[in-house]
């Protein structure tokens, strides 16, 4: 069967500020992603994992290579972007909740705007999900007045109630509470269950090995190594993914 | 971090020159629809315009070249005037509303009369047209017969401007403060910054940054509302052009005098354009 979603030889670089030429931040990247897998990307700060994930969302012009989703170039410039992002879903770090709109608002704009839902059925949809997440009780509060895990877990409905076909999530619990991180994990833990795909780049190790399918090790812009968690996280072949596995696991 | 060195020997695939290909294509067709209506839309106004019965007549009085030769020298002349104003009205307005919009933010105890009299001052004079005020000030305040108070017209016309644009000014800045995070205060007072700290180094510089755009607007607003001193009998640009078309039966100078404002404001509104988009370039680089 064909990969939900390709990348080849991708290329992204950023301008300089402070002197002239480019910086490349994505260099000759390669990733092939299925139906139902859970790609997690690991690697230090800088290395690329934020931008690789706004690339496949095509929140960022790429310099070269080829992304496909569904067997279909989205790399291409005629391609109207969103239309890809309909079916992708894509939740931040620092949650980019919409202040000034409920919590439910904020799950049934796109539904309704982009989706073409009534406003009815986007609600009912948007209940169901926030109930099934813990969050019926703040359905209609303002996201200010939550915490930081549930801001995140509404961010995550947000992702959720448009059916996306693939979430890309970027370290959504790095902004958390150490005590927060788990409902967080939970709600991705669930959504692995039940057969979603994701391509999530987190710190969190343990999370990684336990709910991955595959991991990739990014370090300057390239993915050093890949395999499943097991391999990667386990038996790493390469002396740079083994050093930053010392540094971020406390004893081995 | 990425090493520096594939960037020397990366040449663009097949693929890549082929989507630059097609981007500059889009490029190109997008170039051509903008240029197409811009020719379709200027085209119908100015046939509008040079079809209309009056045309002829409008052309006379309105747009003779002779005339505006003629009554240039004035015009410019008065013109100078109304920039001299703005150029010292302008500053004063800037501090005495951010001092204003501050004022009504204090909280020391021993400001709290000085607070509620900046209220009343923005709700009395935003209440009252400008051009009662230049009346008020220009005619008033040399009636008063008080000794040592200036009698000249320009020095009163210009407090009038002062006051009241002022009053617009502060409270700009006023919605620029409040609209600065609270957990931008939160994190100064933790710093252990003072109020007064706070404000001049955390919130001031937030708040200024977003006010620019309505800020140009009120300035643009002022460069124009200088003209309100003809009014008074003061020579600036609209009363040169009036005092040339009263005596020749001819409006052309209006048009000219206009010019001359066009040309003031236009060249502003596009460095504040430049200013804030180098500032939000340089704010949320990397920011998503
Ligand atoms: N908008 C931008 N402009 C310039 N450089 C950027 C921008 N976004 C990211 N970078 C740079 O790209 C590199 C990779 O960043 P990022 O993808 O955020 O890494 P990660 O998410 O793995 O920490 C960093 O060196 C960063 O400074
Ligand atoms: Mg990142």
């Amino acid at each position: 069967m064909a990969p939900l979603l390709e990348v080849r030889n991708l290329r992204k670089t950023y301008a300089r500020h402070d002197e002239p030429g480019r910086r490349v931040v994505l260099d000759d990247l390669s990733l092939s992603v299925s139906s139902g897998d859970v790609v997690c990307l690991i690697g230090s700060s800088g290395s690329g994992k934020s931008t690789l994930l706004r690339c496949l969302d095509l929140l960022e012009p790429i310099d070269d290579g080829v992304i496909e989703f569904r067997g279909r170039e989205i790399s291409d410039p005629a391609v109207d972007p969103r239309v890809v992002r309909r079916d992708i879903g894509m939740v931040f770090q620092a949650y980019n909740l919409f202040p000034h709109l409920s919590v439910l608002d904020n799950c049934t704009l796109a539904p309704r705007k982009v989706h073409g839902l009534s406003p009815a059925a986007a609600r009912e949809k948007a209940r169901d999900l926030l109930a099934r997440f813990g969050l019926d009780e703040h359905v209609d509060k303002h996201p200010d007045r939550l915490s930081g895990g549930q801001q995140q877990r509404v961010a995550l409905v947000r992702a959720l109630c448009t059916d996306p076909a693939l979430l890309l999530l970027d370290e959504i619990t790095a902004a958390l509470d150490p005590e927060l991180v788990g409902e967080v994990l939970d709600i991705v833990r669930s959504l692995a269950d039940a057969g979603t795909t994701m391509v999530l780049a987190t710190h969190e190790m343990g999370f990684a090995r336990e709910v991955a399918s595959h991991v990739c090790f990014l370090d300057g812009g390239r993915i050093v190594e890949e395999g499943t968690p097991a391999q990667v996280l386990g038996t790493p072949e390469q002396a740079r993914t083994r050093e930053f596995l010392r540094r971020v696991l406390p004893q081995a | 971090m990425s090493t520096g060195a594939p960037a020397a020997d990366w040449r663009p695939s097949e693929r890549e020159l082929a989507r630059r290909r097609t981007r500059s294509r889009q490029r190109r067709h997008r170039v051509v629809v903008a240029s197409a209506a811009t020719v379709v839309v200027i085209g119908v106004l100015g046939a509008a315009l040079v079809l209309s019965p009056g045309w002829p007549r409008v052309r006379a009085t309105f747009l003779d070249l002779h005339h505006a030769r003629e009554s240039l020298p004035s015009i410019v002349d008065g013109f100078w005037l109304n920039v001299r104003m703005f150029l010292i009205a302008e500053p004063l307005i800037l501090v005495l509303g951010l001092a204003l919009a501050l004022l009504r933010q204090a909280q020391s105890a021993w400001l709290v009369p000085l607070r509620g009299l900046a209220v009343l001052y923005t709700d009395v004079v935003r209440g009252i047209p400008t051009l009662l005020l230049v009346f008020l000030f220009v005619f008033g305040m040399p009636a008063l017969g008080l000794e040592g108070i200036p009698t000249s017209i320009f020095f009163w016309a210009t407090v009038a401007l002062v006051v009241s644009y002022s009053a617009y000014v502060a409270e700009v800045f006023r919605s620029g403060i409040e609209s600065v995070h609270p957990s931008q205060l939160a994190s100064a007072e933790a710093l252990a910054l003072s109020r007064a700290q706070t404000m001049r180094h955390v919130v001031v510089p937030q708040a200024v940054r977003r006010v620019v755009p309505p800020l140009l607007n009120d300035f643009v607003s002022l460069q124009k509302d200088t003209a309100l001193v003809a009014s008074v009998g003061l020579f600036d640009a609209l009363f040169a052009a009036a005092d040339y078309g009263n005596f020749n039966f001819n409006f052309t100078p209006y048009v000219v005098a206009a010019l001359f404002f066009i040309a003031m404001t236009v060249p502003l509104a596009r460095l504040c354009d430049v200013l804030a988009r180098r500032l939000a370039r340089r704010e949320r680089a990397g920011g998503l």
